[in-house]
Order: structure tokens, then C-alpha cells, then sequence
């Protein structure tokens, strides 16, 4: 027997309440908007030494339990970084699955005359995940193995949802998330603003252990009041720059230098809550022009949204299609048998 | 304070000025990382009438550790044997001798069972019976299997006590064992100030927190105080920036030795061992410690490094840390395409001359051989 007209309509109905349900979390483009408690760290290049002691203490903070690259299996080692045989230098050359954080240099060795601008000659960049606002990585993942803290903003990362997909590495404009490839069962590693260490009472390893308070750790809206703060000092002046944390009380005293006027993150695609200030223009700290303040998750936003209205149509189109046919079939299986007889 | 000294041993002191003392105290406190508030405790402890005996028992040594504590500034010898501790045997500074030495020792446990320090100076050999190290016709293992037991603590100094040292080299004919293994079952508290020789300050700044406090400083888990054997040379040394930059002496008296470079290549061990060598001059004198000098350190203090592995063989770098010279924020590209290109024009040029020769043969024989 065909479908009757009844059957159909029960399916139609059906079909429609699911469309409309998958259509629910479909929301359009959000604005980015700061979390509540949103904490970060404020990148100061002309107070930066280029010491590196960030690098030394993120890795020593981030190889304890709980931190970004902390195993099991290597539980308490230092995962370090040798490029010569003597083994001598922990000496990463870019971010990877061993190194959360780096300090790079940009130099033009003086050969150019001092631009009229009074730009510096060399200049420090601290490299580490900028916790964006609206987070590229966590946007494209399917199984929300990184997810957005919504209270402090932290991108944080789960080892044991992640499948391995890679999106995250793919979708990240600063080329920040690195993966595993030398490991039987890789994870991605970046930096997850030890994270780990609030619950202790301390904060991010990095600003710990600035000396000059170049990286200063503090609410984000803190650091964007610090950091125009700092844009409208004039060359020359002496100013009290906070060190190690923007609410603290450990300040240093220094000439204040040359800002490019200009602070990167408060828009970059969609706003960081990693703010730096530098006295180079930053597309020689090594920041792909190419980025603007384009809400990243929004180049997507129109197709990932159907995504679930789509599945929902294929299943109830493939439903009602499987049902259809599995009756003709019936009839026909019906009618063949009485042929036969 | 200063009524306090000349009361308590006034003959002895008289030499001493109050400020010399407070000085001394206060110089010990920072040795130790102990607060100024500890200074008038420390004070008080090693003014104090009761000096606690010490027995200093030596086994397979060079004497070079008695040697280094004689030649300290502050406290002087004489201030530190006779008014800071009742050093009531020592095979080195013994007034008496034979006999009478031996006699003073027993009657000294005997009287102070439980509390005086006993410190060992030396390797215990425990091949054949210990017969190897014999003192008033006992075997040295002997009389440490003896006497440990009635010490309050045990200091190992020097690192033929604490891990063996040159008598324990291979192949260690004597079998020569370090203090701490021999008395491993006996439960008995061992501090191992190792170095060859350790610092004075060291074992002074350990003997007097036991005075002051009545208790051992804080220990590693090798039994070596922490405030001296916490960190690596390597970490304070004076010539680390030059290792950072990647400046190293390649060969003993080159360039690079001569200024003052990093003398990792030449078998430095410094990153490898634990001692305040680089942070507190060895006996007051600024200066004369291996690195200072441009000789290597060759590990002396640290267990299985000094006398067991190559003098000028490399270190291992137990926690490595970046180079000096930081990655570029834009990293050079092209060079690759560049390369390439420069190929590619040669194997033309390669090509056209490979072509003109060619031609050049198949052309008239006699003319192409005269060209």
C-alpha cells in the first residue's frame, strides 16, 4: 500500500519541528565582547631585555602537573629544544609542540638610517597564544576540545576530547596552536595562560619572572587602560611601570621611549586579550599584515551556522525518503509473492 | 653583647672586637640565607659556655679538608676549636699523641654520648676487614661503626666521605666507600658537605646553625645542605654570559681563554654540579676558584662527576636555557628560491658550454683541435 495521506502529514509536521529546532542555536554573527573577569597580559617590546627568563619559567611552570605540556609518560621532564649536538642550549627557533613561548628579535643591524618616524633598531617580540576575543581555533573545532573559559577568557585546551583534527591550526591567524607529529598519540599544544596556576595563587609563569615588566599580567580591561596609558606618555619622561602584575605594587621606574601609537590586540581580529606595545611598527615583530579586525569565527559564521539545520533537513529528508521506499518495496515484495503463487 | 664575649671566654677573645664578632655572625647568617634577625642568636650560640664536642675522626684523606678549615678568616682557627666547638679529637691538631689521643677520645664520647658531632674526613675502606685504613691498630671502619652511634649528627666532609672520592677511583682497590653507605642501616643522620676541598664556610655555616637552632639545616635529597649545594655553578657563574653568547674557549691558552671565555668546551663541569663555588669566594679569597682562574671545574663536589668521569670530556647540561642570540621575528625567506635560481643559471651555463663543445667536436677535426 502507498503512504497514506495521513502518514505523510505526520512526517511533514515532524519534519518541520526539527528544522525549526536545529535551527534554534543559529544565531547571527556575534560581536566580541570581553568576559566578565577576562584576564591577559600586556607585551611592553621597549622595556623587553630579551633575557628570556619568560621562556625559561613558562616551560618550567607549564612541564608541572596541569600545565600546557605536561605528560604522563614524561611526567616532571623539561621537554627541551637542542639544535647543535652538543645539547648544550634549550633553543627553539619558532613556537612548537615543545615551546609555548618565545622571545624573537627583530633587527635591522643600523644599516638603514634611524627612520624619521624615531623607530628603534632592534626590538623583542614575546610570541605565545593571544587568547582572542572571539577565538578562531575554537570556532572550528568539532568536538570543542579548545573552548573559551567565559569567565576569564582563557582558550584552554582538553587532551582528552581532542581527535586530531588540526582545524585549530588551520583556522589560527597567528599560527599559534602546534601539534604533536613526533608522538604515537599526539595532542596540540599552546599556551593556556598557566591556567594551571591561579588555584595556587600564582599567575602567568611569563610575568613572573619579567624582570623589567616588560609582560604584566592583570584584567584585560587594566591592561587596555595601562597600555593607552603608556601611548599618551611623552618620549623622555620618567614613568613608574607596574612589573610582574598590573595591580601590583612592584613598579620601576624608566625613561619612557618611542611608541609606535599603536596598540596591537585591542582590535586585531576581533580584539586579544594579549596586548602589546612595541617601538617598531609591527609587521617587522613578524604580525601578518593580512590580519585586521575581521571577528575571525564571522568569515564562517553564515555556513557553520546552517551546518546544523542541514544535518537536521538530511535526516528528516532521509527518514521520510527510507520510509517511502521501504513500503513501496513492501508493496512490491507483497504483490511479486502473489504473482509467484 | 659585648660584656657576653669577654665573660664567657675572655682570655681567648680579647683580641676580638665586638665588631669584628657581629660581623662574623652576620657573615655566617647570609652564608646561610638566614634573616639579620638570626644574627644575635647565633650570637648568643657560639658564646655561649657549653661548646659542643666535636670528634673528628679522618680515614682515606689528603688532609687538604683540616688544611682548608685551618686557613679560615672568620673565625679563625683558634677561635673556632677552642672557643666555638671542643674539637676533643682530631688525628691533625691532636696536642697529645699515641695513647694519650686514643684516651681522649673515649673518655670525650664517654662524657658527651649522644650529643658532641662527630665529622669524617676521608673514605672508608672496607675491603679485606677495612684493613687498609688502620688508626691505634683498629680498622677506621671500626671505629665509625663504633662511635656513629653515639653521635648527635654526622658530617661527611669532603667528598672522599661523602661520595667516595679519589680513593674510591676506579678500580678502587681499597673499596672505598663513602660514610653515608656505611651507616645507611643504622638510621643515623648524615650531612655530606662535599667538595675537594668544600668550602670552609659550608661545614662553619652547618656546625653553627646546629649550634644556633639545635638542629641540621635544611638537606637535599643527597644529604647536602641546601642553602650551599641547592643550585648550579653553571647558574651563577661569572662566566655564564659568555656561554650564552655561544664565546667559548676551544683550546687552553687560545684567544678565547685568554679573554675570559666560557671554558665549557674544555670540560668545565659547572653545569653539571651543585656547589656555591660561584657565589661565595672560596675561604674569603675573591677569585681563586677553578673558573676564575681559566681551569675548568672538574666537579669535585658532585658524586660520580670529580675523579669518575674525564677531566676535560664535556658536561651534560642539566637545565639547558636559550641562547643568548633570540630567532628573527621575520624569518629570512627567498634564500631557498634563490639558491634555486642560481642552480638553474648554472646548468645553463653548464648546458651551453656542454653544446658549443659538442659542436664543436662535430665540426672539422684538425681546425676544433687547434681552437
Amino acid at each position: 500500500m502507498s503512504i497514506n495521506r495521513r502518514d505523510f502529514l505526520k512526517f511533514s509536521a515532524g519534519a518541520g519541528l526539527m528544522l525549526s529546532a536545529g535551527a534554534a542555536p543559529a544565531q547571527a554573527a556575534k560581536t566580541p565582547e570581553l568576559p566578565p573577569e577576562a584576564v591577559g597580559i600586556l607585551y611592553d617590546a621597549t622595556l623587553c631585555i630579551g633575557c628570556k627568563a619568560c621562556m625559561v619559567n613558562c616551560k618550567k611552570a607549564n612541564s608541572e602537573r596541569g600545565g600546557a605540556l605536561y605528560h604522563q609518560d614524561t611526567a616532571g621532564l623539561i621537554p627541551y629544544e637542542y639544535n647543535e649536538p652538543d645539547k648544550i642550549y634549550d633553543a627553539p627557533q619558532s613556537l612548537s609542540e615543545k615551546t609555548l613561548c618565545i622571545i624573537k628579535a627583530h633587527r635591522d643591524d643600523g644599516k638603514e638610517a634611524l627612520p624619521a618616524s624615531g623607530e628603534q633598531h632592534l626590538s623583542f617580540l614575546k610570541l605565545h597564544c593571544l587568547h582572542c576575543i572571539e577565538p578562531a581555533c575554537v570556532s572550528v573545532c568539532p568536538v570543542a576540545a579548545l573552548q573559551k573559559n567565559p569567565e576569564t577568557g582563557i582558550v584552554t585546551y582538553n587532551k582528552d576530547r581532542c581527535f586530531g583534527c588540526r582545524y585549530c591550526q588551520i583556522a589560527c591567524p597567528f599560527n599559534i596552536p602546534m601539534y604533536e607529529w613526533s608522538k604515537a598519540s599526539p595532542s596540540v599544544v599552546k599556551c593556556q595562560l598557566c591556567n594551571h596556576l591561579y588555584a595556587q595563587g600564582k599567575y602567568s609563569a611569563c610575568c613572573e619572572a619579567c624582570p623589567t615588566g616588560a609582560s604584566i599580567f592583570g584584567k584585560v580591561k587594566d591592561l587596555r587602560e595601562e597600555a593607552k596609558r603608556r601611548l599618551a606618555l611623552k618620549p623622555g619622561e620618567t614613568y613608574a611601570y607596574p612589573v610582574k602584575r598590573v595591580d601590583g605594587n612592584e613598579r620601576t621606574e624608566k625613561v619612557v621611549s618611542k611608541y609606535v601609537d599603536h596598540v596591537y590586540g585591542l582590535n586585531e581580529a576581533g580584539g586579544t586579550q594579549y596586548l602589546f606595545l612595541s617601538g617598531v611598527t609591527f609587521d617587522k615583530l613578524g604580525f601578518n599584515p593580512k590580519i585586521t579586525d575581521q571577528v575571525y569565527p564571522d568569515y564562517t559564521w553564515n555556513y557553520v551556522a546552517a551546518v546544523p539545520k542541514l544535518i537536521a533537513t538530511l535526516l528528516v529528508a532521509g527518514t521520510a525518503l527510507r520510509v517511502v521506499t521501504q513500503k513501496l518495496d513492501k508493496n512490491k515484495n507483497e504483490s511479486g509473492k502473489g504473482d509467484a503463487t | 653583647m659585648k660584656a657576653k664575649v669577654v665573660d664567657g671566654n675572655g682570655n681567648l677573645l680579647s683580641s676580638v672586637t665586638r665588631r669584628d664578632f657581629m660581623k662574623f655572625c652576620t657573615a655566617i647568617a647570609a652564608t646561610m640565607g638566614l634573616p639579620m634577625t638570626a644574627v644575635p642568636k647565633i650570637a648568643e650560640a657560639v658564646t655561649s659556655p657549653k661548646r659542643p664536642s666535636v670528634i673528628w675522626l679522618s680515614a682515606q684523606e689528603c688532609t687538604g679538608c683540616v688544611e682548608t678549615l685551618l686557613r679560615t678568616g672568620h673565625p679563625t682557627l683558634d677561635t673556632l676549636i677552642l672557643d666555638l666547638i671542643s674539637l676533643d679529637y682530631s688525628e691533625t691538631l691532636n696536642v697529645g699523641a699515641g695513647h694519650q689521643a686514643e684516651a681522649h677520645r673515649e673518655k670525650a664520647i664517654a662524657e658527651n654520648k649522644g650529643k658532641f658531632i662527630l665529622v669524617v674526613d676521608g673514605a672508608i675502606p672496607v675491603k679485606d676487614g677495612g684493613v687498609y685504613c688502620m688508626v691505634a691498630g683498629k680498622p677506621v671502619l671500626q671505629i665509625l661503626n663504633e662511635t656513629a652511634p653515639l653521635a648527635a649528627a654526622v658530617i661527611a666532609l669532603g667528598s672522599c666521605a661523602a661520595w667516595g672520592g679519589v680513593p674510591s677511583a676506579d678500580p678502587n682497590p681499597t673499596g672505598a666507600t663513602p660514610v653515608h653507605e656505611i651507616l645507611k642501616g643504622k638510621k643515623i643522620p648524615v650531612v655530606n658537605i662535599p667538595g675537594c676541598p668544600p668550602n670552609p664556610y659550608n661545614f662553619l655555616s652547618t656546625v653553627i646553625h646546629y649550634l644556633t637552632f639545635g638542629k641540621l639545616p635544611a638537606l637535599d635529597g643527597k644529604g647536602r645542605p641546601k642553602f650551599a649545594y641547592d643550585r648550579l655553578i653553571h647558574e651563577n657563574c661569572e662566566r655564564r654570559p659568555h656561554f650564552d653568547a655561544g664565546r667559548f674557549a676551544e683550546e687552553f691558552g687560545d684567544t678565547g681563554h685568554r679573554l675570559g671565555y666560557c671554558l665549557y668546551k674544555l670540560g668545565c663541569k659547572g653545569p653539571e654540579t651543585y656547589n656555591n663555588c660561584s657565589t661565595l669566594p672560596f675561604n674569603d679569597t675573591p677569585g681563586c676558584w677553578p673558573v676564575a682562574t681559566g681551569s675548568p671545574c672538574f666537579g669535585c663536589s658532585e658524586e660520580k662527576v670529580g675523579f669518575h668521569s674525564p677531566l676535560f670530556s664535556k658536561a651534560k647540561v642539566i637545565f639547558p636555557t636559550p641562547p643568548a642570540q633570540p630567532v628573527d621575528a621575520v624569518p629570512e625567506k627567498g634564500s631557498g628560491a634563490q639558491k634555486f635560481a642560481y642552480g638553474v643559471a648554472g646548468a645553463a651555463v653548464g648546458a651551453v658550454a656542454v653544446a658549443l663543445a659538442t659542436r664543436g667536436g662535430k665540426g672539422d677535426g684538425s681546425s676544433s683541435s687547434g681552437e
